[in-house]
């Protein structure tokens, strides 16, 4: 590998993806014909706003058709130390996409010397996933949530996707996966102005419970072998992770109370 | 046809080298130097916005003095082959040793093939989780590295500045301990550097994964 030095006008800039093709790597290499084999998706994730910015959540199973590829995998990354990026789609150019978005912010934030606006970064992946389209279109989807804090605006702000790359900023939540339709009806029933960080969590894993009780492709929690979702805060302090023994016991009340109210049918 | 004037190779690199300095020794200098968290880069620069400093991959530095826009060149050249490298193996595999070569190559071959060698020094630093591993590489314009581990001096006074430092600098400094060592090292006894006037970076291991740190005393 020599030192990569451009003539003027050959210059990539702080593109990476561009300075990937001057290269001879393509980030998203168009697919041919549609695909026949079963691939790893990602499934569901959720994102709300709460008092100090936007709380983001995804659950833990993978599905390849009918079976259980993965139950640990992760979907909801730091795009950033102010953002972060949630996945749901075929799992493989999902990763890949998040890994190429992440080293694009950086990438940029070292060039410039400043970080990319929350809007600008918002854009760029839009950009990334247009630039996904062809793989899409033959069964290699990605649709994720973006979020993160706006350090110029000082809150927080959420944007959905679809595979075309359109870009649709959220007011109050978003929802993304298979289980997208039940979560997002949880999270639009029980949503309320500034809620606390506790309160939007227990939202979240509520919503995340009612879409893995009714899309067997999402996961919810696995109390035998104690997998969780995986929460994280987006502030003014930056993403954070949030612990899940804390996660633990918002899905194990939830289930409490799920249970007690429960009653056999003709009982 | 005519014959070009005949001038023995060794005036050529000389009066390229002595052009280099030149340009060198017009700018400021910088000192870099390990302490107790990593390693401590000090410049005398007066501008806020065009940095001498720079992060080029997680645990790996750059500061540059001569022509800006050169070493500037330069490191985004760095940026993007760190990346790269980062990106197509793994974030591991990116080292300041290769991309210290890397430089060197390309200085050299700038220095004998082109019209105009690069009036640039540069400092390729990187730390690991052990104090004590500091590396420390020192480049020159035509391509000569040197790398050191206690301290560096780069720029038109590095001889005097140097001599400063051998005497005040010690191991496992605080970051204030070693502003001060730094300050006094590039102002000398006859007059002294405002905080506006330093531009100060570390690579500091408490950071985490990326751990250059911009520090405004």
């Amino acid at each position: 590998m020599t030192l990569p030095y451009f003539e003027l006008g050959q210059d990539p800039g702080p593109d990476f993806a561009r300075f990937l093709r001057s290269n001879g790597t393509e980030p998203f290499p168009p697919a041919e014909g549609a695909s026949t084999h079963e691939i790893t998706h990602g499934t569901t994730c959720v994102a709300v706003r709460y008092q100090d910015g936007v709380i983001m959540a995804g659950d833990r199973r993978a599905t390849a058709g009918n079976l259980i590829s993965h139950r640990s995998i992760e979907k909801v990354f730091s795009a950033d130390r102010h953002s972060a990026v949630a996945i749901a789609g075929a799992a493989g150019p999902a990763v890949e996409m998040v890994r190429l978005f992440q080293l694009q912010l950086e990438h940029y934030e070292k060039v410039e010397g400043s970080p990319l606006s929350l809007e600008g970064k918002a854009n760029q992946l839009g950009q990334m996933l247009r630039s996904n389209l062809p793989a899409a279109m033959s069964g290699l989807a990605v649709v994720p949530i973006f979020a993160g804090f706006d350090l110029g605006r000082e809150t927080g702000r959420l944007f959905e996707y679809d595979i075309t790359g359109g870009r649709y900023e959220e007011s109050d939540y978003a929802a993304t996966g298979s289980g997208s339709l039940h979560a997002e009806t949880v999270i639009k029933v029980g949503y309320r102005q500034a809620m606390t960080a506790d309160e939007a969590i227990s939202l979240l894993a509520e919503s995340l419970f009612q879409a893995a009780d009714a899309d067997s492709a999402t996961g919810g929690a696995d109390r035998l072998r104690n997998i969780f979702p995986i929460f994280a805060t987006i502030s003014a302090e930056g993403f954070e992770r949030v612990a899940d023994e804390a996660i633990g016991e918002h899905f194990v009340e939830i289930a409490d109370r799920f249970a007690a109210n429960h009653r056999e049918v003709g009982s | 046809m005519t014959t070009p004037f005949y001038v023995a190779p060794e005036q050529v690199m000389k009066d390229r080298a002595d052009y280099a300095r030149k340009g060198i020794a017009r700018g400021r200098s910088i000192v870099a130097m390990a302490y107790a968290d990593g390693i401590f880069i000090c410049a005398e620069n007066p501008s806020s916005t065009l940095h001498k400093v720079s992060e080029i991959y997680d645990r790996i530095g750059f500061a540059g003095v001569g022509k800006y826009n050169e070493f500037d060149q330069l490191r985004i050249a760095g940026i993007r082959h760190a990346d790269l490298k980062g990106f197509t193996y793994s974030r591991e595999d990116v080292a300041a040793r290769n991309l210290a070569n890397n430089y060197a190559q390309m200085l050299g071959q700038s220095f004998t093939h082109e019209m105009k060698p690069m009036e640039v020094e540069i400092l390729v630093a990187e730390i690991t989780d052990t104090p004590g591993e500091e590396q420390m590489f020192h480049i020159l314009y035509d391509g000569t590295v040197m790398d050191e581990t206690k301290f560096v001096v780069l720029g038109g006074e590095a001889e005097v500045i140097r001599a400063r430092m051998a005497e005040s600098f010690a191991e496992g400094l605080s970051a204030e301990q070693a502003l001060g060592v730094a300050r006094a090292a590039l102002a000398g006894d006859d007059r002294t550097i405002e905080d506006a006037d330093l531009e100060i970076a570390m690579l500091d291991r408490t950071k985490g994964r990326r751990t250059f740190t911009r520090w405004e005393p």
